[in-house]
């Protein structure tokens, strides 16, 4: 009885009264003292800063509101992914122009991949005169600031390219790309565009009314990829239970593509192909020259970091995994699908995703080119005409901000789910 | 018996043959083609289309850059003398280079950038060479005044006073340190501010009406090309280091509120794209400060520049200080390092080794990135190349320009990612 309370006595803390120095000595307490202080100095930071911006918006005789996205823009948009025109609001070209930055944004992250993980490969390989070409691609790019790419690239389109002109006559200096296909010119690309004979009209929902043969041709494709997926998984469990794999590449393809010709076909669909009319082209889709040099400039770009993202990644698998799947008799391709890509894309996928925020924060440099992106509408024209620079920026960034904390959530989902599960 | 072959067995040869050469295709260049070029057939059509890529390349630049114009005062002059030919014409270079790297710098004065960036080598080798002596890392601390002085001139007595609140506040902390630490620390705060803020102004005044030294003044106008991407960049990389080591620390404190707001700072500042800071520094900053603030372009965007790389400068070294095993910071502690001292002595030297290569892709980053205050009107040299073309001389150039500008980045940026791999290459102590 006794002893033990000796003990606690010997090794508890002593019991000693709160002295004011402790606050500064005592390790218990510091870390408070130090957040009060910070606290205190971060408000008085804040409060000076608002209490400045108040007192000039009251010296310049303004308000902070947001009403001015209601009133009409007065300006037009040259690349409108929804019905636009000068008339509209400023929200309404603010959503334009962040429908363009999604659009860039969205294109030039495929342009890097297929960049990247192609010339990362290859930069591995053993041909010589291969890596060679590819090392001088990346340290090219890569030391070089993307605005300057952007530029050049807007350059070459408008400079470099054939004018529409070119196409005419018996003997024309410039022909079209891909059996009449494509036309490159100075005025920007014409590609053919998918029109439909039935149109089922527009779903109205708010601001946007997305074309209903779309709506159902994506659907169909969801579907398909998900019954292909159901496919799979049966596929695994016939083989789980019995040792046999059915085969199942054909029923995958027939699920996969036979819906969506189907539809398409129902709807009507066709290719309209660009024809040159006069003095320029009409018919199919007209990519303008902006769009193409900031897809060029970014993807060609972030390519080049998105291939030292992948090399590193595929020397960080150590050569002991190869081995060992051949040792267990794997096939090349095998072991490359089943154990090397699994572990590189761990390795691989994070900094690929910090590249896909890159390409969403530069899509803001498209001013260079006059690409119309939320930078160029909301951020530009927008504000020069209403004033309103405190409430514009503040919009801007909170958009890309939501942009941003998207993608990286996303990033975050998708580390936890592919982490090693250590124990 | 004794007389047939003695030593040996009849049928061993008794001397060396000669070396046979090798195979025709396992030796010389006929090898190494067949091993790096040929060694499959996907190598191998791998090699044509590399080699048909470098050849439609090379025809198409090639006469372009061998044809190329040194001399001439406009491009309708190149386009004379080439006669029709394809060709480039770098005469422009010629004859525009000094405003592409010094922008409107007045000429008569284009020795003081140039020795700012003679000095700003010398003040960073005892940085980077571990070779130069340690002493002169003072003289490099000296450095920023002096470049400062050079570059926008004025009475030599500014920089000079706020190196005085410096050494006010070192001499405060010396003479404050014998009572107590706390003390020292507000005092080598408290007592530069305060110079700076009440009498560094008077200071300057007086020393320049008595005694009037210093260079002419340069306004923050008159800079441009590249020698403002230098001054950008170098002044964004020295500061944004420091910053980016506090916002890691503070993200990795166990204080809840100074992490959670190292956090909103760092996930803000990545998560907008650099050209709204710098439109903040543009055009809302007047909304921010007192009314009647008005203060130098250049020095803002060096602010807004110097925050953002800071922002991802942090992540990078958050990732150096998660790598370091937790051993560490235990040993740390069991030596009886308080804080600071173990983040001095044990954590930082091995995570900022760790991060080297994350921290100079921020440097060529940060570097690349302040092309974009063409945006905001400060003539870099993407923004000089656009005023070049309006001129009716050079209406209509393009690539010759691009390259200059291009190569000039290119020197620059590589030279930094070669040296981060010196830098890896003689710090590395493990042994493999």
């Amino acid at each position: 009885m006794s002893t033990s309370d000796d003990l606690r006595r010997m090794t508890s803390v002593p019991k000693r009264s709160f002295r004011p120095s402790m606050l500064l000595y005592d390790q218990r307490y510091r870390s408070i003292t130090i957040q009060v202080f910070f606290l205190f100095m971060l408000m008085l930071g804040a409060a000076w800063l608002i209490d400045n911006t108040v007192s000039n918006l009251r010296a310049l005789g303004r308000d902070f509101s947001f009403a001015f996205l209601n009133a009409p823009a007065g300006y037009d948009i040259n690349q409108r992914p929804i019905a636009y025109d000068s008339q509209m609001t400023h929200g309404r070209a603010a959503l334009v122009g962040f429908l363009n930055t999604i659009i860039l944004a969205v294109l030039a992250c495929a342009l890097a991949t297929v960049l990247g993980v192609v010339a990362g490969v290859l930069r591995l390989s053993n041909n010589w005169i291969v890596g060679r070409l590819m090392t001088v691609y990346i340290e090219v790019f890569r030391n070089i600031p993307t605005l300057l790419w952007i530029v050049i690239f807007g350059a070459i389109m408008t400079e470099a390219m054939p004018a529409p002109s070119a196409f005419r006559g018996d003997d024309p200096a410039a022909s079209m790309l891909f059996n009449d296909a494509v036309a490159v010119t100075n005025r920007g690309v014409y590609i053919p565009s998918i029109e439909f004979v039935r149109d089922l009209g527009d779903l109205r929902i708010g601001p946007v009314a997305p074309s209903l043969n779309w709506l159902l041709v994506f659907f169909v494709i969801i579907a398909g990829i998900y019954a292909n997926k159901r496919l799979i998984a049966h596929a695994t469990a016939v083989q789980n239970a019995t040792g046999i794999r059915p085969k199942t590449w054909w029923k995958s393809i027939l699920i996969l593509l036979g819906p969506v010709v189907v539809i398409l076909v129902a709807l009507g669909a066709y290719l309209d192909y660009p024809e040159l009319r006069g003095f320029n082209f009409a018919g199919g889709t007209h990519l303008r020259n902006s769009l193409i040099a900031m897809w060029l400039g970014l993807g060609i770009y972030t390519g080049a970091f998105v291939a030292e993202n992948v090399r590193a990644g595929i020397l960080a698998i150590s050569r002991g995994q190869t081995e060992a799947a051949f040792a267990l008799g794997m096939q090349p391709g095998k072991t490359m699908r089943l154990v090397i890509l699994p572990q590189a894309l761990r390795v691989i996928i994070p900094p690929l995703i910090s590249q896909y925020l890159n390409i969403t924060k530069n899509t803001s440099l498209g001013l260079a080119v006059g690409y119309m992106d939320l930078r160029s509408t909301l951020g530009g024209i927008t504000i020069n005409q209403t004033g309103r620079e405190l409430e514009g920026m503040l919009l801007m960034m909170l958009i890309y901000l939501a942009i941003s904390l998207t993608i990286s959530g996303a990033m975050n989902v998708y580390n936890s789910r592919v982490k090693l599960k250590e124990r | 018996m004794s007389d047939t072959h003695a030593q040996t067995v009849a049928y061993v040869r008794e001397s060396m043959l000669p070396e046979a050469s090798p195979p025709i295709a396992e030796k010389g260049a006929v090898k190494w083609l067949r091993e790096n070029l040929f060694s499959g057939w996907l190598n191998t059509i791998l090699t044509v289309l590399s080699l048909l890529a470098i050849w439609y390349l090379l025809s198409a630049i090639g006469p372009w850059l061998l044809n190329a114009v040194w001399n001439a005062q406009s491009l309708r002059e190149c386009r004379e003398i080439l006669d029709g030919a394809s060709g480039a014409c770098f005469a422009v270079i010629k004859d525009r280079w000094h405003q592409l790297l010094f922008g409107f710098y007045p000429p008569h004065l284009y020795w003081r950038p140039v020795l700012s960036l003679i000095l700003l080598f010398v003040a960073l080798a005892p940085v980077l060479f571990s070779q130069v002596p340690r002493k002169f890392l003072g003289l490099s601390a000296l450095y920023p005044f002096v470049a400062y002085h050079l570059l926008w001139g004025g009475s030599v007595w500014l920089p000079v006073s706020v190196i005085l609140g410096f050494v006010l506040g070192y001499v405060a902390f010396r003479v404050l340190a014998r009572i107590a630490p706390l003390v020292a620390i507000t005092g080598a705060i408290l007592v530069p501010v305060l110079w700076w803020i009440f009498f560094a102004g008077t200071f300057t005044s007086a020393m320049t009406s008595v005694a009037p030294i210093g260079l002419d003044f340069v306004r923050s106008d008159r800079f441009g090309g590249f020698l403002i991407s230098l001054v950008i960049g170098v002044s964004g990389i020295s500061l944004s280091l420091p910053i980016g080591i506090l916002l890691a620390l503070g993200r990795q404190s166990d204080m809840v509120f100074v992490k959670s707001v190292c956090v909103m700072v760092i996930e803000f500042i990545r998560g907008v794209p650099l050209i709204t800071l710098l439109f903040t520094a543009s055009l809302l900053l007047n909304y921010f400060l007192p009314p009647g603030t008005a203060f130098d372009l250049i020095l803002r965007v060096i602010i807004m520049v110097t925050l953002f790389a800071s922002a991802y400068m942090a992540e990078v070294i958050r990732g150096g200080l998660a790598a370091l095993p937790k051993g560490q910071y235990e040993a740390a502690d069991a030596l009886g390092l308080d804080y600071w001292k173990a983040q001095r002595l044990i954590i930082m030297p091995q995570a900022l080794k760790i991060s080297i290569p994350g921290i100079v892709n921020t440097f060529i980053g940060l570097f690349k990135d302040t092309t974009l205050v063409v945006f905001i009107g400060l003539l870099d040299p993407i923004g000089l190349s656009n005023a070049i073309r309006a001129d009716t001389d050079w209406n209509g150039i393009y690539w010759e320009l691009f390259i200059f500008i291009g190569a000039l980045f290119f020197i620059f940026c590589f030279g930094m990612s070669r040296y981060s791999m010196y830098l890896e290459r003689k710090l590395k102590t493990d042994h493999r």
